[in-house]
């Protein structure tokens, strides 16, 4: 087969410009989890370890865009935040199972896959918020009761179908069906006291100003308004609770690791997963982000030590992200968004 | 050859920026039945209307705002009209999401005009009193028309001035109050500049995501993120962008056919300073107050909020990166803006050299992508891209050669491909309405003098419509200085925008921390602003 000189040349040349980058060694990391609340992680790996991180924040379309790649693709690992988002990406076989005993060792059987596919570094727990001044502190709300009529226009949401509202839908669909679950949305939509808006910051916001009396709500960002000078006095306007104390448990979601099909950089890759499992990094979430480390033994942040143990629903992830797209329908068909 | 030359690069052009389109389409007719109808039994009917209205309102509302503004400062002698004048195009620098969130935390429940109002009138709750809720319909229109007004102020402004004298003064001579001498003479002429605005209007709305989003108004765009990334069926959402490009290409033929009949050249190349209208009295100030009022509320409390964030964090914003951030979107945004210019040209000019009929169809074409939602688009851009980049590792492969990997899509490639996709209408709109003012005779004179295309194009066309092509980039600059779901997508490793840099902390409710770049990217774009205020002044 001869081929023609001056491609070949052409080719070669080109191809020299980019081996010569690949001499460091480097991981490459897609994330939905914001560049700023990694950066003090994976810096402190580079200085650890002198391997380079780069990072492309993918906030929506992560699966999409490694489908496409392929086996082109420049990503080693994929941060993820929600199981869903995260499952979307595993289950159209987009990553590769890890065999790491530091990582069977740090991360609790619970928040990892039993192949590898997937590592849980931090959960948070969706919580309840309800009004100091007017409710007090409720250690025994459950999820189901909010759609009793008895909180009607007491309640504030952000849309129903951010990931985080999902996920909590899709759990009440593992626990009650999807007959019950839908009524528990109609009724919890009944309740609102507004249309869905706005982050979860904003419905603790709300809670303040007096707009509705109970909120749905991240654990962290609790946290991060409580060491915020301008959001302080609105945290403090909120107890958090931590629902289904007698029955379940809380649900909780998590953020997680997962090394992709095609990485290229697969030592460095895992390295920094384990890297992202160890002590220093799980500190390290737990004190700049307010979330709870996965690490048996890593203490969460003195702050969220303070807002109390509670028991989480122990209902396996996966069996969640399982109902996700089932979830979401159940939201457009009783309008919740609208 | 070369006689085809210039249709054959015209067709080659229009046919590459559609390949976006092509690829959606090519998805869209993949079966999705399921997802497609369950929408339709629940939600998409709520989400067409909640389009149609706000797409009405904003176009209304940019209308009400940008028309009087442009005829008053292209007609009439004001105080400060110098400064004004530009000052009306400011809005345009603001991303529409940070507007929105201004106002949002400006007029929320909790925000302090509420809060100003219940101490005054000791309301104790929600319920003792009526205020118009900022994040519903309503509130994303009007935030919308605060921003999106300036597309049809400026290229009103640029029609208006570019008017002949002569017509004006002949409408006066003849009888016609000023009112009537507007209504008769200088609205048709300025029509088609106007339809171009008013349509740049419509379909920026239609893409909108950030401020809908954050105003929980639910549209068709809304749905297609939904849709893509909640039920993950790009088929379904494909479906739905087609719809939303049907609706674009309806707008635009009707908007073309209303004015068919209508051909009106100028011959004069504009008109001198003393022809305006000097306003007295109630009507100075109510003019005014009416343009400053359009600048304040678009653009100067806004700016006025982001530098109070921004000199309060200064130190936690002011770094390296945010140095990095700014010359990533300024090389960026200008590469595209002049690809795009250049564009435009060819399409133009080729369709006004070649007769009517089968190069206008390129024309159209180029400009579809601007419907599109940002990150519709970025899936567009990526199918045929990494389509493109397999075949050249393929090709490496088969010559023995190291793959190069992502040569397309894992560089700044993509990114740039995308925003000339989405706004190359903008640059081809503009140019097209200036070319339309050149009267064909000057092109039958220039020929009768035995000069080529080239020459004629040079010597003739290009100064002629110089202040198109000069506002056609501007707008294609800042629009890509502000665009944000198409870079989430596309942007290679270790590149932001400030756009992406600001979102980050937007979309974590820290505005705060995203206060310094949010002011560059109004800054930055500024500058050709202040070109273009310049390159107008000079003319007159």
């Amino acid at each position: 087969m001869t081929r023609p000189f001056f491609l070949t040349a052409a080719a070669a040349l080109l191809a020299s410009s980019f081996t010569a980058q690949a001499a460091a060694e480097e991981v490459n990391v897609y994330s939905n989890r914001q560049e700023f609340l990694i950066k003090p992680m994976l810096d402190t790996f580079t200085k650890e370890t002198g391997i380079d991180v780069n990072v492309v924040f993918i906030k929506d379309g992560m699966g999409e865009r490694l489908e496409r790649e392929g086996r082109l693709s420049p990503a080693d690992l994929v941060l993820t935040v929600d199981v869903s988002r995260l499952m979307d990406v595993v289950d159209k076989d987009l990553t590769q199972p890890v065999q790491s005993d530091v990582l069977e060792q740090n991360i609790p059987a619970q928040y990892r896959d039993a192949d590898g596919k997937w590592f849980a570094v931090t959960t948070r727990a969706r919580a309840i918020y309800s009004s100091v001044d007017r409710v007090g502190k409720r250690d025994d709300i459950t999820y189901e009761e909010l759609a009793d009529p008895k909180y009607k226009g007491k309640i504030c949401t952000r849309s129903g179908k951010h990931p985080y509202n999902v996920a909590l839908t899709a759990s009440m669909i593992a626990e009650h069906g999807s007959e019950y679950t839908k009524n528990w949305l109609q009724g919890l939509k009944d309740n609102l006291a507004r249309k869905p808006q706005g982050g979860d910051r904003d419905q603790i916001k709300a809670i303040r100003d007096g707009v509705c009396d109970y909120a749905l709500g991240n654990s962290y960002y609790y946290g991060v308004m409580l060491t915020n000078d301008d959001q302080r006095e609105a945290a403090e306007s909120v107890y958090i609770n931590f629902p289904n104390q007698g029955d379940r448990g809380t649900h909780v979601n998590i953020s997680a690791v997962a090394m992709t099909q095609h990485a290229k950089n697969k030592d460095a890759a895992l390295k920094l997963m384990e890297f992202l499992a160890g002590d220093e990094a799980q500190h390290l979430y737990a004190s700049a982000n307010h979330e709870y480390p996965v690490k048996p033994g890593v203490d969460p942040s003195d702050l969220v030590k303070a807002w109390g143990d509670f028991k989480s629903d122990t209902l396996p992830l996966t069996d969640v992200a399982k109902h996700a797209q089932e979830a979401i329908k159940l939201v457009d068909e009783v309008k919740y968004d609208l | 050859m070369k006689r085809y030359g210039w249709t054959v690069s015209s067709w080659g052009i229009a046919l590459v920026l559609t390949l976006p389109i092509l690829a959606l389409i090519v998805e869209a007719l993949l079966p999705a039945e399921d997802i497609f109808r369950h929408l339709w039994a629940s939600v998409l009917p709520a989400y067409i209307g909640n389009t149609f209205w706000l797409v009405s309102l904003v176009m209304g509302l940019s209308l009400l705002f940008g028309l009087p503004a442009a005829w008053l400062m292209a007609m009439c002698e004001l105080p400060g009209r110098r400064w004004l004048q530009w000052a009306l195009i400011l809005p345009l620098a603001m991303p529409s999401y940070i507007v929105a969130f201004v106002y949002t935390d400006l007029l929320d429940y909790s925000g302090p005009v509420q809060l100003a109002l219940r101490d005054w009138f000791g309301w104790q709750s929600a319920g003792d009193y009526y205020f118009p809720p900022i994040r519903s319909l309503g509130g994303a229109a009007l935030v919308l028309g605060l921003v999106l007004y300036p597309y049809v102020y400026l290229l009103g402004r640029t029609a208006f001035l570019e008017q002949s004298t002569s017509l004006i003064q002949s409408s006066r001579l003849l009888g016609c109050t000023p009112w009537q001498s507007f209504c008769r003479v200088s609205l048709p002429l300025a029509r088609p500049a106007i339809a171009v605005g008013l349509s740049l209007v419509a379909m920026e709305t239609l893409a909108e995501f950030g401020t809908v989003n954050f105003f929980a108004v639910n549209t068709l765009t809304t749905a297609v993120y939904d849709t893509w990334l909640g039920y993950g069926s790009l088929q379904a959402a494909a479906k739905i962008s087609a719809i939303m490009l049907l609706v674009v290409m309806v707008l635009l033929s009707l908007e073309r056919m209303s004015r068919k009949r209508q051909q009106v050249f100028q011959k004069s190349m504009g008109h001198e300073q003393e022809a305006g209208y000097r306003l007295t009295g109630g009507r100075k100030w109510a003019a005014l107050a009416f343009c400053w009022g359009l600048v304040g509320l678009g653009f100067l409390l806004p700016f006025v909020i982001l530098c109070y964030h921004a000199v309060r964090y200064f130190d936690q914003a002011w770094n390296a990166r945010f140095f990095e951030y700014s010359l990533n979107s300024l090389v960026l945004s200008a590469v595209v803006a002049v690809l795009g210019l250049a564009i435009a040209l060819l399409l133009g000019m080729t369709h006004r050299l070649k007769g009517k009929r089968h190069t206008v169809l390129p024309l159209r074409l180029a400009a579809m992508g601007y419907a599109l939602p940002g990150t519709v688009l970025a899936i567009g851009v990526l199918v045929p891209l990494t389509m493109m980049d397999f075949a050249i590792n393929d090709l490496a492969l088969w010559l023995s050669l190291p793959e190069p990997g992502l040569l397309l899509t894992g560089t700044m490639t993509a990114i740039a491909f995308g925003y000339l996709v989405r706004f190359g209408a903008m640059a081809i709109g503009a140019v097209e309405s200036s070319l339309n003012k050149v009267s064909p005779s000057l092109d039958m004179v220039t020929q009768t003098m035995g000069y080529g295309p080239a020459a004629m194009i040079r010597r003739v066309h290009l100064p002629l419509i110089r202040k198109g092509m000069l506002a056609g980039a501007l707008l294609v600059f800042i629009e890509c200085m502000k665009e944000l779901p198409a870079a989430l997508l596309l942007r290679p490793f270790n590149f932001q925008t400030l756009a992406t840099y600001v979102y980050q902390f937007v979309s974590d409710e820290q505005l705060e921390l995203g206060a310094l770049p949010a002011i560059v990217i109004v800054l930055v774009g500024l500058i050709p602003l202040i070109f273009l205020n310049r390159s107008l002044e000079q003319h007159h």
